[in-house]
């Protein structure tokens, strides 16, 4: 065991995986001798040659769909997005291509998408979205979001091996804030399970990336018998574990950093609505995003954004009921 | 577009060594230009019996560049087809029972039902199928290719797409990152005057084989009605690419003599300008210059048409024959759950054959190697 940040963990997950798979590659915007925005592939490139560590033009498009097509042909691609929103820009190579090729043909298209995402530093509307439910409405996508460094390896080698299509969902505001224990060497964290990252007995709050830090100081901070279920993986959807806490404590928060409608809270709150109702105590409550674009100004950006105090408001309120 | 625009491509821009072809490859060429065109009239009548549901395209008087460009790969190059290429899938391997029963939504189709018309690849041949989005393969195909340059294979990956393809930005995004990383990839471009109904004058202002200079890659132009210069100028581009040249764009000029799509009924399109192109149909100017050139006897050329059309007419059975899909398989394959390699595509033409294995005459008609409808049920 190693105490690593989310950053270092996602970058050791990484360099493990193209050590131990020629396949795996790559590919991306200024990751090559510069080391990536964020510096996940700083030193790769002296590793593994500028080949595997593939600098390319400023062209999502191209991206994902070489991704594609390298995957079809035996690679295991992986595609940095310097910031999760411009995956807008790559967005038709992977809900049309890659995502249904599985389906229309019968061909695995192994490839990860790396997506800086989330809010809370002032990056303004175009470096601080969550788009990961723009994923979920393309079958043939899988789309993971870890909220601790050592998930963050672990999902990444899973994702890097899965024969699928995986969107890998790495929040910003964790890359340094977050340290923990990682396993040195090979790791992996399995696709679609989820964790209780804090047992309780009276409320569950399901969260995954940013949220779960939060809910883990708001549970902390209020001394409650709380529970937190970290989802980190969004598809496949661990609805067993979903309907387990909610069963056992009858009252359930969903919280993400990512907007309201529509979103990931939804189909949890649908879900748990329909298939565990007669257990529940209380109204499914959300905690999410304002639904408006992430603003720039630091005190608009905290109106819009859940922070720790939200939370405790709304698990306080919940408790209470 | 004026008509002289039309009349303006001459010849093969690239010059064929005349060795490269056997008597047998250019039987084959007329072979699998005449497959496609048969099958896709076959396919036409069934559409207007009702049999097909959705909607129905073809690529009349565009099958010399499927055909030529695909005969010019080896077993183990790769493929993107669009919808005008059927010729290059009959190359490949597909046999015409596959697709038309996919036409049909049928269980044996290529894709099972999953999707329709040429919206098809068949893994065991090779080729990733196409979607949509125009020209969205051309960047899956530098994905292989990229693979493959990375690995140091000499190998290529070719891929078809329209000129309306070239007003949209992946198509930038496509030649920009080819002519970066100098990838064994190969772009055939159809020019076939029409996107839908906008034609040449309103998708561009400087047509795009002059375009692919400014990428730091090759652009050859040919007659896309000549089957033997789309095959001359592919077989150069792809053995350019092998050899580690980087890739190619060549624009074949052509006409789309049916509409976009069978509801389509071209009335943009000028008489005058369809007249001149009728006169210079791909398959029976080169069956005339089999006769004229190569020494064919007509009885020959005849009997190619005959049993094409014999072999069709059996296919469309076999595809009628075959059931719907059950519903339940509509819920079915969404997710992998391992990665399987492409198979290797069939690659007629003379030059892959071992030495001492080159056909001495033009071969029977039965199916290529390969799956069929009735060797799937048996």
């Amino acid at each position: 065991m190693a105490e690593l940040t989310y950053l270092e963990a996602i970058s050791d997950g990484l360099r493990t995986e193209m050590r131990r798979d020629e396949s795996v590659f790559c590919l991306g915007e200024d990751i090559g001798a510069f080391g990536g925005a964020f510096k996940v592939t700083a030193g790769f490139a002296e590793e593994f040659g500028p080949e595997r560590v593939l600098d390319t033009p400023l062209a999502e498009n191209a991206i994902v769909g070489a991704a594609t097509g390298a995957a079809i042909e035996g690679m295991r691609p992986v595609c940095e997005m310097q910031f999760a929103d411009f995956i807008a820009c790559g967005f038709d190579q992977l809900v049309n291509v890659a995502a249904k090729l599985h389906y229309r043909q019968g061909q695995s298209v192994p490839l990860v998408v790396r997506l800086p995402s989330g809010g809370g530093f002032s990056g303004g509307p175009f470096h601080s979205q969550n788009p990961e439910a723009w994923f979920l409405q393309a079958p043939g996508l899988k789309v993971v979001a870890p909220a601790t460094a050592a998930d963050a390896k672990g999902l990444l080698a899973s994702a890097i091996r899965d024969p699928n299509p995986v969107c890998f969902l790495e929040h910003k505001g964790l890359y340094r804030h977050v340290r923990d224990e990682v396993p040195e060497g090979e790791y992996t964290v399995p696709l679609g399970k989820a964790r209780v990252a804090r047992e309780g007995g009276e409320l569950t709050v399901i969260a995954y990336g940013s949220a779960v830090p939060l809910a883990l100081a708001a549970a902390e901070a209020l001394e409650e018998d709380i529970e937190v279920l970290d989802l980190r993986s969004l598809c496949p959807l661990d609805t067993e574990a979903i309907l387990a806490s909610a069963r056992k404590t009858g009252k359930v928060l969903i919280a993400h950093e990512a907007t309201r409608a529509c979103g990931v809270g939804a189909e949890v709150a649908a879900l748990i609505g329909a298939e565990a109702f007669e257990d529940l105590d209380g109204p499914i409550r959300r905690l999410t995003a304002a639904d408006v674009p992430i603003p720039f100004s630091p005190p608009l950006e905290q109106e819009v954004l859940p922070q720790l105090d939200d939370m405790k408001e709304a698990c306080r309120e919940l408790l209470a009921y | 577009m004026t008509l002289s625009d039309a009349s303006a491509v001459m010849g093969a821009a690239v010059p064929l060594d005349p060795a490269l072809l056997t008597r047998a490859d250019r039987a084959e060429l007329l072979r699998f230009m005449t497959m496609m065109r048969v099958a896709e009239e076959r396919a036409l009548s069934l559409y207007k019996q009702g049999k097909v549901p959705g909607s129905f395209y073809d690529g009349r008087g565009q099958e010399a560049i499927s055909v030529g460009a695909a005969f010019a790969l080896s077993p183990r190059d790769r493929l993107c087809i669009l919808h005008r290429d059927l010729g290059a899938h009959f190359v490949r391997g597909v046999t015409p029972d596959r697709y038309l029963a996919n036409y049909m939504g049928r269980a044996d189709g290529v894709t099972g039902g999953k999707d329709g018309n040429l919206h098809f690849g068949d893994r065991a041949r090779g080729c990733v199928g196409m979607v949509s989005m125009l020209p969205d393969m051309a960047l899956v195909a530098n994905g292989m290719a990229l693979a493959m340059k990375m690995r140091g294979e000499p190998r290529v990956a070719l891929t078809f797409f329209g000129e309306g393809s070239t007003a949209n930005g992946q198509w930038h995004e496509a030649m920009n990152f080819a002519g970066i990383q100098r990838l064994p990839v190969v772009f055939v471009l159809e020019n076939n005057r029409f996107a839908y109904s906008t034609p040449n004058e309103l998708e561009f202002a400087a047509d795009p084989v002059e375009r692919a200079e400014g990428y730091g890659l090759p652009g050859v132009e040919v007659d896309g009605n000549d089957v033997e210069a789309v095959f001359a100028a592919v077989h150069a581009a792809v053995e350019r690419a092998r050899a580690g040249g980087g890739p190619t764009l060549v624009e074949c000029q052509t006409m789309r003599m049916h509409g976009h799509g069978a509801h389509d009924d071209m009335g943009y399109v000028p008489p005058e300008l369809l007249a001149e192109w009728e006169a210079r149909d791909p398959i029976q100017s080169y069956a005339a210059r089999l006769l004229e050139e190569f020494g064919f006897a007509a009885e020959e050329v005849e009997r190619i048409d005959a049993e094409v059309r014999a072999y069709v007419g059996e296919c469309a059975e076999r595809a009628l024959a075959s059931p719907l899909p059950e519903p339940s398989a509509a819920l079915e394959g969404v997710f992998a759950d391992r990665w399987e390699p492409l198979g290797d595509g069939a690659a007629p033409w003379s030059g892959w054959a071992e030495p001492g294995d080159r056909p001495a005459a033009a071969p029977s008609v039965p199916p290529p190697p390969g799956p069929t409808i009735e060797r799937r049920a048996a």
